[in-house]
């Protein structure tokens, strides 16, 4: 077994900007052939694609609303048609809504709930037929440490990150008679656009509460993601792998 | 047309489910008499799907339990 993706297909939501694009870029690396996603960032994503492109792989870039089913199915539909099958699909798609619970907005909170955990289900219902027929595939949710631990603050992020593991443990049983395996990464304090928002006495608060000292940044996420998308983590179904430098240990 | 589509239909039934033809009658349930389990059965409907090129919603596809449901719906479909 290696660690190798040549010849597999992959899907990253949210891939044109932070962990995201780092993890498009991770699995081209490896030799897979990477489709992103966006919502808005129409430029960066094309920049992504070329990218991915001068790595010697093939890349789309599409514009998708990670909420909507219907344009979800076209495009899994689009990827196994031009693509011939899907291999691996990271959802990484998700947004920040901060509020304390007492000041929390109904918007504020089915936004979150919807962008980031709807979506998971959209992109893994989509998914599961095309990898039936290829009997196999590898989906790899990104949830967050503040699923795991919770944070004062992020009601709505925290519940849907839990979501996420809740329904992937559910997912991974439901279809591992058919070798498709169903995993989680939970970051915790990375350095991206979302964590450049946080004013300096919160990340100091971070970094103080990490074991290992330091923010961690995109690409440390990505290569947790490239070990559960290749053939090396093929007895490996159901799992949460952490990369928060300790913190929620 | 419906005698091919009964044959059609058991065949890819002895096939995916690894049963014997004899055991293939209409009343047959897939899941009770077959030895089905659920994602058997929506492989069943994705290989109907593929062999007479057609598309079963969701919510016709649970009311297919058994062989008959099978052919009766398909052949109501082709019609």
């Amino acid at each position: 077994m290696s660690l190798s993706l040549e010849g597999k297909t992959c899907l990253v939501t949210g891939g044109s900007r932070g962990i995201g694009k780092a993890i498009a870029l991770r699995l081209a690396e490896f030799g897979a052939d990477v489709a992103i996603t966006y919502a808005r960032s129409a430029d960066a994503a094309e920049e992504v694609k070329e990218e991915i492109e001068k790595l010697g792989r093939k890349a789309k870039a599409l514009q998708a609303d990670a909420v909507d089913l219907a344009r979800t199915e076209e495009v899994i539909a689009e990827l196994v048609d031009d693509w011939g099958k899907i291999d691996i699909i990271v959802n990484n798609a998700g947004i920040t809504k901060d509020n304390l619970i007492l000041r929390m907005n109904e918007e504020q909170w089915d936004d979150v709930i919807n962008t980031n955990l709807k979506s998971i289900f959209n992109y893994s219902k989509a998914a599961a037929k095309p990898m039936m027929r290829n009997r196999g595939g590898s989906i790899i949710n990104i949830s967050s440490v503040v699923g795991i631990s919770g944070n004062a603050g992020q009601s709505n992020y925290a519940a849907s990150k839990a979501g996420i593991i809740g329904f992937t443990k559910s997912y991974a049983k439901e279809l591992a008679s058919r070798n498709i395996r169903a995993n989680v990464v939970a970051p915790g304090y990375i350095l991206t656009d979302m964590t450049d928002q946080l004013d300096e006495k919160v990340l100091q608060g971070i970094k103080d509460e990490t074991p290992l000292g330091r923010a961690g940044n995109a690409e440390e996420v990505a290569d947790a993601v490239v070990f559960l998308a290749s053939d090396m983590s093929s007895y490996v179904t159901g799992e949460v792998i952490r990369v928060d430098g300790g913190m929620a240990m | 047309m419906s005698q091919d589509v009964e044959s059609k239909v058991k065949a890819i039934i002895v096939d995916k489910l690894g049963v014997d033809e004899s055991e293939v009658t209409a009343d047959a349930n897939f899941t009770n008499d077959l030895g089905a389990d659920s994602l058997d059965t929506v492989e069943l409907i994705m290989e109907f799907e593929k062999e007479f090129d057609l598309s079963i919603p969701d919510e016709d596809a649970e009311n297919i339990a058994t062989v008959g449901d099978a052919t009766t719906y398909l052949s109501g479909k082709l019609s």
